[in-house]
């Protein structure tokens, strides 16, 4: 069973209520709760993705009207693309790897350095490695702008000139071999999120008493401890922030197309989510896009049901999402 | 948070700290310096901002480039004043109604019975992982078809939903135990008295928590603005801003772009540094499980 600390009673109390109040089995007026929610919902998230998946099977231009092609769209992208098997595709597992596992990664070991600091030390590094991912999209355009700048005036070029690294300034936002590290980099930084926020507040609220009991056991290092006593007692939290970090991975995009424009050149650093944009706005062949989108959204939901399965303890009841707190479980 | 173990969140500082702290040091400075970097730009007067080789902070902080920012939009049609009209009235609309929305349905689906409870819950969990960008022309279509283009609510009705919010409020409506509930329930109380006097007052992290990752949404998303609509009058600071950014490719635009740049970033900052004890609050109950 997954533990996590503020919950752990929350099931016998649960059990109790249902005796006393059964009346309340079927309360309707938990639609009219969620029933604002539940429509614009339905409106922006539901049938957009439906219609997605219905014009991916289409030829869509945006004038006339869609016609059904079957899979003709999702085999042009296996077969015809040639810019999605020798860019897109290779970028974004690249990029994906990096931003997605690698910060990930990053955000657990900071988010446990953080931990064994002071609270005031902890509060001031956390807000400047998390404030990155608050500048996303358009804000901070000009800051890489500028520090990519590809004359002299460029901060980067500048420095490097100045430790005598190179001699001529390059062109940091032209050169192909450049933009996607540079979009790695950039992504990288701003994914310190509320994945390594929710990191943080799980390192926190481990039992103290294992740590004890397990320096008595012969747990000899930190980073024994690190692996057999922090983190199988902070999974839902790693779970959480591993779906944001593979969210992460894949949305992003936008700093791409605002900072070399789309296609970038060469397609050196063109993403899925940029692929998705240049059918859909800049060719309108919008079924093409639908299809693009719908396998992005595949993409992600098979990432996170694989960090599902590595996170998730074994337990067969523990293994129904939310649907744990018992109350939940019994309705089914 | 009742844990004061020994390592994991000391209450003194000890010299075994300051390894940790030399440690991941470089890497806070690396990811801290961008920031900085851009705060120091937007104060640079224009013969810094021309200096060579450029330097990285102000010397003679002064105001110039938020003033330049002003005029430059007034000579342009649409004076500055109107965007950030706009952005105001969006941003505070979608926020309200967002944790409105949000709470009332977080109370349904962690404390009402009902039909569909599970089905719906189950939903919200999976549209974590939506990823907006990538059904972008069906949104569009939807919009057309609702006949909300340029109509102020294409900008407000996108956001409301956000998953992750509700996901985060209802997690933390489920520690509130029942038995308080019932009292309630015992003394007469309506499911909306329930919400209203008991759930609200309890949550208060969590509402803030989702005001802030609402509002990070809505104050700098430019997609309404760049596919919703046409009336330039309409659309709202974000896209103002990232014009400047295009238009000014100048040293001179930078300084101004810098300075909107930061008119971006700092109320994101501000609010997120008042709210950060609620926050980690409620981050103690993200997890999935």
């Amino acid at each position: 069973m997954d533990v996590q600390v503020n919950s752990a009673q929350a099931p016998a109390p649960a059990k109790k209520k249902k005796n006393r109040i059964s009346r309340r089995e079927n309360n309707w007026h938990g639609w009219l709760f969620i029933g604002p929610y539940a429509l614009i919902f339905a409106i922006f998230i539901l049938i957009p993705v439906a219609l997605a998946a219905i014009l991916s099977f289409t030829n869509f231009n945006a004038i006339e009207f869609p016609r059904a092609v079957g899979f003709l769209n999702y085999i042009n992208l296996l077969t015809n693309d040639a810019e999605f098997m020798k860019y897109v595709l290779p970028n974004t597992v690249v990029y994906a790897v990096i931003v997605g596992i690698g910060g990930y990664i990053l955000s657990f070991v900071l988010a446990w350095a953080l931990c064994n600091l002071t609270k005031p030390v902890r509060t001031v590094f956390a807000l400047i490695l998390y404030s990155p991912s608050m500048t996303t999209g358009v804000a901070m355009t000009v800051l890489w702008k500028v520090i990519f700048s590809g004359d002299q005036s460029g901060l980067l070029n500048s420095w490097l000139m100045e430790l005598g690294i190179i001699t001529e300034p390059v062109m940091w936002l032209t050169d192909t071999r450049f933009l996607l590290p540079i979009v790695i980099v950039i992504g990288l930084w701003s994914s310190m999120g509320i994945g390594f926020l929710s990191m943080i507040a799980g390192i926190l609220n481990t039992d103290a008493s294992l740590y004890e009991a397990a320096s008595i056991d012969g747990i000899s290092n930190r980073f024994q401890e690190m692996i057999y006593i922090t983190i199988p007692q902070m999974k839902p939290q790693m779970l959480f922030a591993a779906v944001m970090a593979i969210v992460g991975a894949f949305q992003n995009g936008t700093i791409t197309s605002l900072l070399v424009g789309n296609p970038s050149p060469g397609y050196a650093s063109q993403l899925l989510v940029n692929h998705i944009e240049d059918y859909g706005f800049l060719r309108y062949e919008m079924g093409y896009a639908a299809a693009v989108s719908v396998v992005l959204l595949l993409i992600v939901q098979l990432f996170s049901k694989g960090a599902n399965v590595l996170l998730t303890d074994k337990d067969p009841y523990g293994k129904k999402g939310v649907s744990e707190d018992g109350e939940q479980g019994e309705e089914n | 948070m009742g844990n004061k173990g020994k390592k994991i969140n000391p209450r003194n500082f000890e010299p075994g700290q300051l390894k940790i702290i030399i440690l991941i040091l470089p890497l806070v400075i690396f990811m801290g310096m961008p920031i900085i970097f851009i705060i120091n730009h937007a104060f640079k007067p224009m013969v810094e901002l021309f200096a060579f080789p450029p330097t990285f902070f102000v010397k003679d902080p002064t105001l110039e480039n938020f003033s330049k920012l002003v005029k430059f939009s007034n000579s342009s049609g649409i004076p500055l004043s109107r965007y950030i009209f706009n952005s105001l009235i969006v941003t505070v609309v979608t926020v309200g109604l967002a944790l409105l929305l949000t709470t009332l349905s977080a109370f349904a689906l962690a404390k009402i019975k009902f039909k569909g409870r599970n089905l719906l819950t189950q939903i919200n969990q999976i549209a974590i992982m939506f990823v907006s960008t990538a059904v972008l022309i069906p949104r569009y279509l939807v919009i057309c078809n609702l006949h909300l283009i340029n109509n102020v609510l294409a900008h407000i009705l996108p956001l409301v939903a956000m998953p992750v919010a509700l996901f985060l409020v209802k997690q933390f409506v489920e520690q509130i135990p029942d038995s308080l509930l019932e009292a309630a329930y015992m003394d007469g109380a309506s499911d909306l008295d329930i919400y209203l006097k008991v759930i609200i007052p309890m949550i208060r992290p969590a509402v803030a928590t989702a005001a802030i990752l609402v509002f990070q949404q809505v104050w700098t998303n430019m997609e309404t603005s760049n596919y919703f609509f046409s009336d330039d009058s309409m659309k709202t600071l974000t896209f103002y801003m990232n014009t400047l950014v295009n238009a000014n490719n100048t040293v001179a635009g930078q300084g101004m772009a810098a300075a909107a740049s930061l008119i971006m970033f700092l109320p994101n900052l501000i609010l997120f540094v008042i709210l950060q004890n609620k926050v980690m609050n409620t981050m103690a109950n993200s997890g999935i499980k």
